[in-house]
């Protein structure tokens, strides 16, 4: 065999993570397989059409600029990538007559841990992020996009190209879009191995070429974005969800979720479950209900405890979760947050002060080291964790470790400080015990961790 | 004190940074330089300072800015690595089903410590942080761009034997 050969073998098909048919009506993963990523399969599932729609190219008036972002703030779209900002009324900060150059970006890099959703997206239906930034660079006027997607899956990098090529090819980007007056050029770049890049202003300086250290804001990006030129920055699926509101209309999208919390959402289940993978639910699903799309929990254990959005979201204990419903407010409610909805499921076997090691490693690697409470902070949170762990903690470490996360939290250029912090903050809130009891007897409460 | 001399790439090398480019404005050039040293990464193995200096002549940018790039980005090698660089997640997500074990098996099997290459030169293991593929795990990355998914004890054993069975066929 070939070395391509001996690889391919080991390549993600999307069958458990994507094709598993237990989503609860879909509309960014329906009707995929695995091989009907192309342009004429996604025209052949309605693709397309909302472009055409609003170009006024399908016999219709077309829809204004104004019209579009009106759809979206009916939609209450809010921005999948984890800071749930409501979409419409971020593409109307967009300066509208603004005489030199914008840009319109995707953030494809998809790196909190416990997410995969963007991946499978771009993978197995590429066409519908093209599609909703060429809606969306219309809306702003804007003729020029990048999607930035994550350097550690440079295989979907690779599709997302060809897609490209075929949207070009077929004039849905380029100059003159279908024969109207729009321009839109979208080019993918990609990252290579840095988390912080998933932070807004920090993807902005790498697309420029430089460390991903964050910015301040303000200025915000739709004043001072790549190259110092308005840019409106979305997630992949924020994107993705586009042209489904533009063909049903933003009641539509609004009233497949909750109030305040439209449309569907993708979650991505890891950890403990019988079949881990991304579950496109409306929201306000409850999670029981997502629970059980995921086969309940592995080898029929107790549920413990679940991070429901992501490692930087609180941890929440099973008697919680099992009684909240998966969207924005219900899960800012129960003290935590949806994040990028990145489930992670932990069983009764779990020792959460390993967890948090675990964890607590990862902020210190991946702080940018501009602001001293992250960088610094990040260390010390780590090494108490560490020592904790190890069983060389003493009972002075809990009052410390939740004083270190204090002192980082609100007090760094971006948010990676207070997402160090808040994981800390809610395993001492709800798993106090088992910490202390590292303390006093220098080992695990729970027997056994895989 | 040595001077660096900068690296010349081939016309193919030299072709697809052309690709890159184009994607950027005239006066933006920099953009590229991750996509550059990705791929001279993959043609070369590892970014040297002549790389650095290579990339930075041929970007028009400061070569301590391509230095800059270069060592913030977790997947760039500084130093030369194995034939295969094997990347295991061991993050939480991944941790919760297997991940820390995958690496274990891995440092078994090619009898190198994490971080090591083996005496062959064939294999060079490192752990990862998350490549977002939480739910496939154990993951991993061989070479920077090709993920492996539900790697096993049994899948990770077929992987190495391949990929030495691979390496025999074209040395």
């Amino acid at each position: 065999m070939t070395l391509d050969q001996v690889l391919t073998q080991f390549q993600s098909t999307g069958l458990q993570t994507c094709f598993h048919g237990r989503h609860l009506q879909p509309q960014i993963y329906a009707g995929l397989d695995g091989k009907n990523w192309r342009l004429k399969d996604y025209e052949a599932r309605g693709g397309y059409q909302a472009l055409r729609t609003i170009l006024g190219m399908d016999g219709g008036e077309g829809m204004t600029q104004d019209q579009v972002i009106a759809t979206m703030k009916d939609s209450g779209l809010r921005g999948r990538g984890g800071a749930g900002f409501p979409t419409g009324l971020k593409w109307s900060f967009m300066p509208r007559q603004f005489p030199g150059q914008k840009y319109l970006v995707c953030n494809s890099d998809e790196g909190e841990p416990g997410t995969c959703k963007d991946r499978d997206i771009l993978e197995f239906n590429p066409h519908i992020v093209i599609e909703g930034m060429a809606i969306a660079a219309y809306a702003m006027g804007i003729s020029v996009g990048y999607n930035y997607i994550h350097g550690e899956i440079f295989q979907t990098y690779e599709r997302f190209e060809e897609a490209l090529e075929e949207a070009r090819a077929a004039a849905y980007l380029g100059d003159k879009i279908m024969g109207s007056s729009f321009d839109f050029q979208l080019h993918a770049a990609h990252g290579f191995g840095a988390y912080i890049c998933g932070e807004e202003t920090a993807l902005l300086e790498s697309l420029e070429g430089k460390k991903g250290q964050p910015r301040f804001k303000p200025p915000f990006p739709a004043s001072y974005g790549v190259y110092g030129k308005p840019t409106t920055i979305n997630n992949t699926e924020t994107f993705a969800a586009v042209p489904w509101i533009i063909r049903n209309g933003g009641a539509a999208y609004l009233a497949c979720g909750k109030p305040n919390n439209g449309g569907t959402k993708i979650f991505s289940v890891s950890g403990d479950v019988e079949l881990p993978g991304n579950y496109e639910v409306p929201m306000g699903t409850p999670f029981a209900k997502l629970l059980e799309l995921a086969g309940g929990v592995r080898g029929g254990r107790q549920l413990k405890a679940v991070i429901p959005g992501g490692s930087s979201a609180p941890v929440l204990p099973a008697s919680i979760m099992m009684d909240i419903t998966m969207d924005y407010d219900a899960i800012a409610k129960a003290g935590s947050m949806l994040g990028s909805g990145a489930v992670i499921v932990m069983d009764d076997t779990r020792c959460m002060v390993k967890s948090l090691q675990r964890l607590s490693a990862f902020y210190m690697h991946e702080s940018c080291g501009q602001c001293t409470p992250c960088r610094e902070g990040t260390g010390w949170l780590w090494r108490i964790v560490d020592r904790l762990e190890t069983g060389q903690g003493k009972p002075s470490d809990m009052d410390l470790l939740d004083s270190v996360a204090e002192n980082i939290m609100g007090r760094t250029i971006c948010a990676l400080g207070d997402a160090a912090a808040m994981p800390v903050r809610g395993m001492l809130k709800h798993f106090r015990p088992e910490f202390e009891h590292h303390i006093t007897h220098k080992t695990c409460m729970v027997s056994a961790y895989i | 004190m040595s001077i660096i001399e900068a690296q010349t790439f081939s016309a193919q090398v030299l072709a697809r940074f052309d690709k890159e480019l184009a994607k950027y404005p005239d006066d933006q050039k920099q953009s590229a330089v991750i996509a550059c040293l990705s791929i001279v990464q993959q043609v070369h193995g590892h970014v040297s300072p002549e790389s650095e200096k290579g990339v930075a002549q041929y970007l028009g940018m400061p070569v301590m800015a391509v230095h800059e790039v270069s060592t913030f980005y977790n997947m760039f090698n500084l130093t030369p690595v194995g034939r295969y660089k094997i990347n295991v997640c061991t993050n939480l997500p991944c941790q919760l089903r297997g991940g820390q074990k995958a690496l274990h098996h891995l440092c078994e099997t090619l009898q190198v410590e994490v971080g090591g290459t083996t005496a062959d030169g064939l294999f060079t293991l490192q752990p990862g942080e998350c490549m977002g593929a939480c739910a496939d795990a154990p993951v991993l990355l061989v070479n920077d761009r090709s993920m492996c998914s539900y790697m096993s004890d049994v899948k990770l054993d077929q992987l190495i034997h391949g990929l030495r069975s691979a390496t025999k066929e074209q040395p």
